[in-house]
């Protein structure tokens, strides 16, 4: 299953990536392969934008605009300010997202 | 009996009393550490039960610290898990005839991924509760394993920093545990991916159509005085009468959007879940609408412009259960379908008074 295409933050800097391999181990749909001694970026679309590679890239070869795909997360924040977050339930006992 | 010092504090040794969920203790470099049944009693799986179902996950947890599955000892694994107690539960359960040391972060009693989105699955949590269990003490290993949804949250290399541990990203799911230590750490490709089945679809729906059913009757109230109201009063047989088709459908919307696109959602066309409830929402409105064949034509309308942007509405909520969907893509669903939602909401609220008008024969 894939989604919206073409609107990915994703990106990785060749130069600074040192081929260990770290971001293919955490991403969760295989967007990352390695081609020669380096990683490469092989399936744009189908990034959730989680940012674990960015976050365990030691190498800072990775950025992402990474952040939550949750409607109702996006439109809390479009209504009450703040970055999207998955705190749009808050307190005991009402429904909560996770 | 001598009182027991334990680990599992969320400070440093503390006494506590016995959790329900812990069968007794196991002797360690480090003191003594409740030890946890693989088993899972039939309670642990009406917990889970009620999970899937109501809000009663918002406040399901275990404490935060160390815990012992079977008879670990200084070269056992060590499995790094939220404090949402179903997370606690299937690591357990997934550990079964196993030995090894669980450590529980303290996530507020929320699941991994989740939690490391947030930031409390993160780096300084998991440093914090190592220091706190004396992993140093505790293990000749000097390796942690962690959920690889953790990894959100997790940087490998600053913990490796802080606390000379090495952290291995385990499977996805906590089922693949037992093959991925067997194998010598090492995970297969499809333990490294997360799938979205059917299977995992259905198990969110009813957290999708139940909130929805909550917010149910302001709507249908909302309908019921549109069609009762009249220049006299509100007469229920016009509200009962008229609001009919209307409460029907308002149910039907939550059908397709939380049930029905959920269900089907790699075999609705187009990528966009805006769309894809649309669909649904048109061929479910469609096939409610033949129960009620003489329809007024600005009803008509309202039935087709609302509706199936209701379900549209719905189905966009969706986005986040998936495993799949991301903040850019639906910052760009949302930036085209709010403003379709809101002309439709528009549109059908002035036809409706449209609607009165006509019938109260005022103008």
């Amino acid at each position: 299953m894939k989604y919206i295409s073409k609107v990915v933050s994703l990106k990785l800097n060749a130069e600074k990536c040192v081929g260990c391999g770290m971001c293919l181990e955490v991403c969760p749909h295989n967007v990352l392969r390695m081609e020669g001694r380096k990683a490469v970026i092989a399936d744009l679309d189908g990034c959730m934008e989680c940012g674990a590679c960015m976050t365990n890239c030691a190498f800072g070869a990775i950025t992402v605009n990474k952040g939550v795909g949750c409607a109702a997360a996006i439109i809390n924040s479009l209504l009450y300010g703040g970055e999207p977050s998955c705190d749009c339930s808050g307190g005991k006992g009402r429904d909560s997202c996770c | 009996m001598p009182e027991i010092k334990l680990t599992i504090a969320p400070g440093t040794f503390k006494e506590l009393k016995k959790p329900p969920y812990a069968t007794g203790t196991v002797q360690s470099a480090i003191g003594k550490v409740w030890q946890v049944p693989a088993e899972l009693t039939t309670a642990d799986k009406f917990g889970i039960f009620r999970c899937r179902t109501s809000a009663y996950r918002n406040d399901y947890k275990v404490e935060p610290g160390l815990y012992a599955i079977g008879q670990p000892g200084g070269a056992s694994d060590i499995i790094v898990t939220a404090n949402y107690k179903y997370s606690f539960d299937v690591v357990r359960r997934a550990l079964k005839g196993m030995s090894a040391w669980i450590l529980v972060l303290n996530t507020k009693g929320i699941n991994v991924w989740c939690a490391a989105g947030k930031g409390t699955f993160g780096t300084a949590e998991l440093i914090k509760r190592m220091q706190l269990a004396q992993l140093d003490k505790l293990s000749e290993r000097k390796t942690i394993i962690l959920p690889q949804l953790g990894a959100v949250g997790i940087s490998a290399h600053e913990v490796r920093k802080a606390t000379g541990f090495k952290v291995v990203y385990g499977p996805v799911h906590a089922k693949d545990l037992r093959a991925f230590i067997s194998a010598g750490h090492k995970a297969t490709k499809e333990m490294r991916t997360m799938e979205f089945p059917i299977t995992s679809r259905m198990a969110l729906v009813p957290m999708e159509v139940i909130p929805m059913l909550k917010k149910y009757p302001f709507f249908a109230l909302i309908v019921l005085l549109a069609f009762g109201l009249e220049p006299s009063g509100i007469l229920f047989k016009n509200a009962i009468g008229g609001g009919l088709p209307f409460l029907a459908f308002g149910l039907g919307s939550i059908f397709t959007g939380a049930a029905l696109t959920p269900a089907l959602l790699p075999f609705i066309p187009t990528r966009s879940f805006a769309v894809k409830g649309w669909i649904t929402g048109v061929v479910g409105t469609g096939l409610l609408m033949s129960a009620f064949p003489h329809f007024n034509t600005i009803l008509l309308g309202i039935t087709l412009l609302f509706f199936p942007v209701a379900s549209s509405y719905i189905a966009l909520q969706f986005t986040g259960s998936t495993t799949f969907t991301g903040m850019s893509g639906v910052n760009k669903e949302l930036k085209t379908s709010i403003p379709i939602y809101l002309f439709s909401v528009a549109v059908s609220v002035l036809l409706l008074i449209v609607y009165k008008i006509i019938e109260w024969r005022v103008l």
